[in-house]
This record gives C-alpha cells, structure tokens and sequence, in this order.
C-alpha cells in the first residue's frame, strides 16, 4: 500500500488522539498565573472581628496551606475532614479564609465540624479571593516559607491530590 | 376546529415567545458617568466569567461575575485605561478569561492552526487535482495481456 493512501489515515489518528487527551482534562481547572509569584498583600480580619485574622505576614517562616471555604459550599464539607487530618499531621500550618461568608455561620460550621485551621481570616466581600485569583470555592494554595504561591488546587481537596502534588512539592520546599 | 384554533392562538402570540436576553448588569452597577459605563460594559464583554466559562462577565449573573464588574468600575473611576483594567484581572485569573486570547507563543497553534490546516487541504487538493487531470489528458490503454482477456470473455458471451 502506498504511503499517501495511510497518510489521511495517520492525520485522523492523531487528531483523535489529541481529542481523547482533551477528554480527560477537567474545563474547571484554569492553570493559574499567580503560581511561584509572592502571595498578595492582604491583611483579613478574624471571626470575632478583631485585627487577629490572617494576613500576608503570617505566611513567612512556614510552609502554609491556604484553603479557601465557605459554610454554604457542600464540597467544603467533603474536604473538611482532609483538613482536620492535615492540622493533626502538623506538617505544614493550614490557614482558612471564609470566602463570603458571615462570621456567626462560619463559626456554626467549626464548632460543628471542628476547626483545622491554625488561623482564619474572613473576606465577606470576596475581594481579597480575587487577588488569589479564586473562582470558586473550595480552592487551596500551597505556599512557601518567604510567602510564595507554589501550587493551586481547584475545588476539592482530596487525599489523592495531596499524595500527587501537595506532598512531592512540600518534601522539595522543606530541604 | 378546537385544534386549529389552538394552534392560531400559537402563532399569534409566537412574537412574545422570543425572549429578549435579560441584562445581568444590575441597575444599582451602573455608573453615573455613561462615557465609562460604556467602556466598563466594553470590557466586560471580553471577560471571560470562569464559574459558567462560556458567558462574558458582562453576561453572567454569577456571583463572582458581579464582583468584577464592580472591581472593573471601581478602576475605571480611580483613572484606570482600559488595558490596566484588563491587566488587572488577567495578573490575577491569566489569559484564559480573555475570551479573545492575545497571539503569543503559546497561542501560536490555537492562531495559526488552521491557516496550517487549509494550506495542507489546498495543497493536498491541488495535487489530486493535477494527477486527475494528468491522467485524463493521457488515458491509459489496456496492455496487450489485458486486450486478449477481455476478447476472451467478450467470446465466450456473444
């Protein structure tokens, strides 16, 4: 058989290939430009309302997971018990911000679930989110000890996720 | 008679069906000053709204659709052009919520792409075209093995 009879054939081959690639990517999932770039400046207040919340500074001197939630988000929920092994394991410092959310409901939400985060800031107009570059919650941001955004995970946490990128990533960030 | 009827009634209201798309820009968004609404809602248009991906911001009655639209606001009042207004967002979500992405070196492919793609069927045609052409000009004729087989077929079949 002649080549140029095959060569349509080949074409076809990969177009398919590349559309079966194009299958298994998630749409949801938006590489971020903020990665390995500092963290924004940001400075939230705490649930109670004090100046205590969470704030750029608190991210120097440790590895910080940053988990974006909200008491109104059903993934959340699923991820919660993640969070709380996560805080127990105490390899990295956890830091959540209520995304859009009313302080009395978050707090509802932590006495109920228990509270895994070693510090909690609220961002009830979502726009500190934005300077994440969060677009829906759940999102979590892994960031090193001078305050840089290593890696971003959109939507649930969940442990297959932590072995896969979270835990490489940190094993190479705490040498 | 009930049937034909009911299905006038139909036609009849059939200029009402149509839906006029509803603005998702709320009343209380929009700035005294029309020159920057204009240009706000120019800008919004652009913008891809990443919870529904295939609506403009302008469009999206999301949440965070809402949030930057208003951020958008905000910065055109504080005297920001509309690229800074644009970068603004693009530093913080990148490229992808530019519904018209920039040509770069990594959009090469996604431009260019299917340039490539009708060269390669224009040239792939125009040599089918030219062999096709080529051997009707000179049609081939049948070899003198083939010339006696078919005399002996057309023998055997008078």
């Amino acid at each position: 058989m002649r080549i140029s009879v095959l060569l349509p054939l080949l074409f076809f081959a990969g177009l398919l290939a590349v559309f079966l690639v194009g299958l298994g990517l998630d749409p949801a999932v938006v590489p971020s430009p903020l990665i390995d770039k500092p963290a924004p400046e940001f400075a939230l207040p705490s649930l109670e309302g004090g100046e205590d919340g969470f704030k750029k500074a608190d991210l120097a001197g440790k590895i910080t997971l940053v988990n974006f939630f909200a008491s109104w988000c059903l993934p959340c929920k699923i991820e919660h018990p993640l969070l709380l092994k996560l805080k127990q394991e105490g390899r990295v410092a956890v830091a959540g911000i209520a995304y859009r959310d009313t302080p009395e409901a978050t707090q509802n939400w932590l006495a109920e679930r228990g509270d895994p985060y070693d510090r909690i800031g609220t961002d009830l107009s979502g726009r500190i989110a934005i300077d994440w570059g969060v677009y829906g919650v759940p999102e979590s941001y892994l960031v090193d000890r001078e305050g840089r955004i290593r890696w971003k995970h959109v939507g649930m946490l969940t442990p297959d996720a932590w072995q896969e990128n979270f835990l490489p990533l940190i094993e190479e960030l705490e040498k | 008679m009930k049937t034909v009827f009911i299905a006038l009634l139909f036609f009849a209201m059939m200029p009402f069906l149509v839906t006029v798309p509803a603005l998702a820009v709320e009343p209380n968004e929009i700035m005294e000053d029309s020159a920057l609404e204009a240009r706000a809602r120019a800008i919004g248009k652009g913008l891809r709204c990443l919870v529904c991906q295939n609506q403009s911001i302008d469009d999206s009655d999301a949440q965070l659709a809402r949030d930057l639209r208003m951020l958008i606001r905000e910065q055109l009042l504080a005297g920001a052009s509309d690229d800074e207004a644009l970068a603004f967002v693009v530093e913080r979500y990148g490229d992808y919520v530019l519904l018209r992405p920039p040509l770069k070196s990594t959009t090469y492919l996604l431009w260019l792409g299917p340039f490539f793609l009708f060269a390669i069927a224009i040239t792939v045609t125009a040599f089918y075209l030219r062999r096709r052409r080529r051997n009707l000009a000179s049609p081939r004729t049948l070899s003198p093995d083939e010339e006696r087989r078919i005399q002996e077929i057309l023998d055997r079949h008078p």
